[in-house]
């Protein structure tokens, strides 16, 4: 498809020969700096997509302390995601996805003083779907690989013009799998068919992602997007009901680990997009293994009654031992707490 | 040459040693270094804790190993700290893993669980300490040694102290061994939920709110445990207040509860030595005694087929606690000699094997027989809970169960 993207598939691929030698160790599989890979040309923080990294956004994003992401995929030449009945997509080994984590100094101007936090990379490894994450340096010029995580100083000024300062805190590799681990394999969260039906605006010009996938041939196997679920943005109320968005917001922050397969369904709260029984989905649900996590509150929804319900008293929680989700956020998200309120109060 | 030179790292690293326990920089070395040797571990390896009190700012996790030690050089001699945690609930968490020794360190302080294991088959905790260092406080986190969903559980020598849910907490899990602990100031000392084959014997729980309690509870994955053997335990004065953060089932157990049986089957006590257990010695009830609504479809609420026999009950006289409808109950009607054994009276109607008591010396049973006695929970005839405890004779002959597994 492209030079770029070809001489990154031979250094791949040349990494993954060299490496075999090293049994056990994740390393082999991921190289020491970002720049290493040719994801981006020019000045690499500026994040200028090499011909063949295709930008995408999902339509509910999972909350991560404010951060504002940029995502790219990259998928080996000649190779094809094939879409999966469950809305899935079956991606060739080789598929490389990148986050990229960032603050504006001032969210009332957000395109100003950027600061590069981190960027993840999920690689679809011979071994399956292995995260790495790499942290930016403060010149901006690099980001370096760091296995065990990192957490740093982090500020910015929000909407209201309030100063916020926080420690942010960059996973380490078996906190990537915490959250993608499915069915004990790792698997990725965004790309779904639902989170991706919607409208690009790309540098040719707007269009919907699946059909933009669909005409580059790196996707196979979809149907007729017409007939293609889309999950709402929960910040848009133009995008979906209350009960709708609220849904979005807590399957995408919560049931990577919510649900059947996922590490937290030992407490038999399913919080996926699909789950259509009520006592799975918290309400009048009484807690499992909650700890003081149930805030000395008996279920994790109260139809109604929010001020009741544990999953408020979690989402407002910024204490390590009681905050939902686990891993990710430091500060409360209020908005989202808001939606997810408003939708327990409507309940019958 | 080579001599020389370790010789003199020793020497170094002696010198070094007090800078390491004060300097806060070098602590967070030793966290970020623990946790790369276990993301880079490979099978065989032994990952080693060092001596001394190191604080730790989040959890250290272990994911998807083989054949791993991790061993620090003995209960009080390698603490990991977590009074200061800024991230993750547990202290240690380990996934989908195989083969997994845990000996000789201490776990203090985590904002939640100490040590949780899941998806994982074989794994041992010896010599293990989980201990919130503040006493028995709601703040404290859910569990001390909490395998979930793991397959050839061993916990022995080991100590958890002031879990605000269960010090040894074994949840749906299968082939399990818990020997020689010792548990204290915890809510529930040691528990055992929806989990099969498990021996718990030997083991010293006392001072807490439950000694040690048998649970089968509905919308969880694995939905029933049973063959559960509990025998040879000093089940001792477990008569402290309930600091469970409400909500929580733990919370429901009353102070002074020795052995708690909730809605399981095929269960065994023997052997076991209760003391001073104030208000229940052992209790055998259904899910109906929580008051909580059912919509579980799959989930049996009843008990059936629990024996006991051949243990030791002892109290002196005195009051159950009286915080708790259930401890009301009793004290009016049985005043400062509750008895040792209480039985709600749901037997699984489809189970023919009920509940079986036999040769616990002269220790003295109610059934309270709740579908009958209680229209509602404040209007029970209490004249009407029956301490026959004939028909609770199945004389079976029952085999001494061997200690060696």
């Amino acid at each position: 498809m492209s030079k770029i993207l070809g001489k990154t598939n031979r250094l791949v691929l040349l990494t993954l020969l060299i490496s075999f030698t090293f049994a056990g160790n994740p390393l082999k599989y991921a190289k020491p700096k970002l720049s290493d890979y040719g994801f981006f040309e020019g000045h690499m923080a500026n994040h200028q997509p090499a011909n063949g990294v295709i930008p995408y956004d999902v339509s509910a994003q999972l909350f991560s302390d404010y951060a504002l992401k940029s995502r790219f995929i990259v998928v080996p030449n000649g190779k094809q995601l094939i879409y999966q009945k469950d809305g899935t997509f079956d991606f060739p080994k080789e598929s490389i996805l990148i986050k990229t984590f960032f603050y504006p100094a001032d969210f009332r101007t957000p395109d100003q003083n950027i600061r590069l936090i981190e960027t993840r990379l999920l690689i679809n490894t011979p071994e399956g779907w292995l995260g790495f994450p790499y942290v930016w340096n403060a010149e901006q010029t690099e980001a370096y690989l760091e296995i065990a995580g990192e957490r740093l100083d982090a500020s910015f000024v929000n909407y209201a013009g309030d100063q916020v300062d926080f420690k942010y805190s960059v996973p380490n590799f078996n906190q990537c799998k915490g959250c993608h681990v499915n069915q004990n394999k790792m698997e990725p969260i965004g790309p779904k068919a639902r989170l991706l039906n919607h409208s690009f605006d790309y540098v040719d010009g707007a269009m919907n992602q699946l059909k933009k996938w669909t005409s580059l041939g790196i996707v196979t196997g979809l149907p007729e997007i017409s007939t293609l679920a889309h999950t709402p943005d929960y910040n848009n109320p133009e995008d979906g009901s209350v009960k709708e968005r609220a849904r979005a917001l807590i399957d995408i922050n919560c049931a990577h680990c919510h649900r059947l397969g996922g590490p937290a369904e030992t407490s038999g709260l399913f919080l996926n997009i699909e789950e259509t029984n009520p006592t799975k989905l918290g309400e009048m649900k009484p807690p499992i293994a909650a700890g003081r996590g149930a805030g000395n509150l008996n279920y994790t929804i109260v139809p109604g009654a929010p001020e009741k319900s544990i999953m408020i008293y979690r989402m407002e929680s910024t204490d390590p031992g009681i905050l939902m989700p686990e891993l990710g956020r430091k500060l409360v998200h209020k908005e989202g707490v808001e939606l997810v309120k408003q939708w327990i109060k409507e309940m019958d | 040459m080579n001599n020389h030179l370790n010789f003199s790292m020793m020497k170094l690293i002696q010198a070094l040693t007090p800078l390491l326990l004060i300097n806060g920089a070098l602590f967070a070395n030793l966290e970020k270094d623990l946790q790369t040797q276990f993301i880079l571990a490979e099978p065989g390896d032994t990952i080693s804790i060092p001596e001394g009190h190191y604080q730790i700012q989040g959890t250290l996790s272990v994911e998807g190993k083989e054949n791993l030690v991790i061993r620090g050089f003995g209960k009080d001699r390698s603490i990991l700290s977590f009074l200061n945690q800024s991230e993750g609930a547990q202290g240690i968490s380990i996934t989908n893993s195989k083969n997994i020794l845990l000996e000789g360190f201490t776990v203090q302080d985590s904002k939640g669980d100490a040590i949780k294991v899941q998806y994982t088959d074989g794994i041992i905790f010896r010599n293990i300490k989980a201990e919130w260092t503040g006493g028995p406080k709601e703040t404290n986190g859910a569990y001390g040694l909490y395998p979930v969903q793991c397959e050839n559980v061993l916990i022995e020598h080991s100590i958890s102290i002031g879990a605000s849910d269960a010090g040894i907490y074994v949840g749906q899990s299968n082939d399990i061994v818990v020997r020689y602990n010792e548990v204290y100031d915890n809510v529930a000392g040691i528990e055992i939920e929806n989990s099969n084959n498990a021996e718990v014997y030997e083991n010293y729980s006392h001072g807490n709110t439950g000694g040690i309690l048998v649970f089968d509870l509905p919308d969880l994955i694995q939905k029933k445990g049973g063959n559960v053997h509990i025998f040879n335990n000093r089940i001792e004065s477990n008569n402290l207040f309930n600091f469970a953060p409400k909500g929580n089932i733990v919370g429901k157990i009353l102070p002074g509860t020795g052995i708690m049986i909730l809605a399981c089957s095929n269960v065994h006590i023997f052997g076991n030595t209760l003391t001073n257990n104030k208000s229940i010695g052992t209790g055998v009830v259904s899910y109906f005694m929580t008051e909580e609504a059912l919509n579980d479809s799959l989930y049996n609420p009843y008990t059936a087929d629990i024996h006991i026999y051949n243990n030791t009950f002892d109290r002196w006289p005195g009051f159950p606690d009286l915080g708790y409808d259930i401890g009301q109950l009793l004290a009016v009607k049985y005043g400062r000699n509750t008895p040792d054994i209480v039985y709600d009276g749901m037997q699984d109607p489809e189970n023919p094997i009920g509940l079986c008591i036999q040769n616990n010396e002269d220790a003295r049973f109610t059934d309270l027989d709740i579908e009958h006695n209680f229209e509602e929970w404040y209007s029970p005839f209490i004249s009407n809970f029956s301490e026959e405890m004939s028909p609770h004779n199945c004389g079976k002959q029952h085999p001494m169960i061997s200690t060696t597994k």
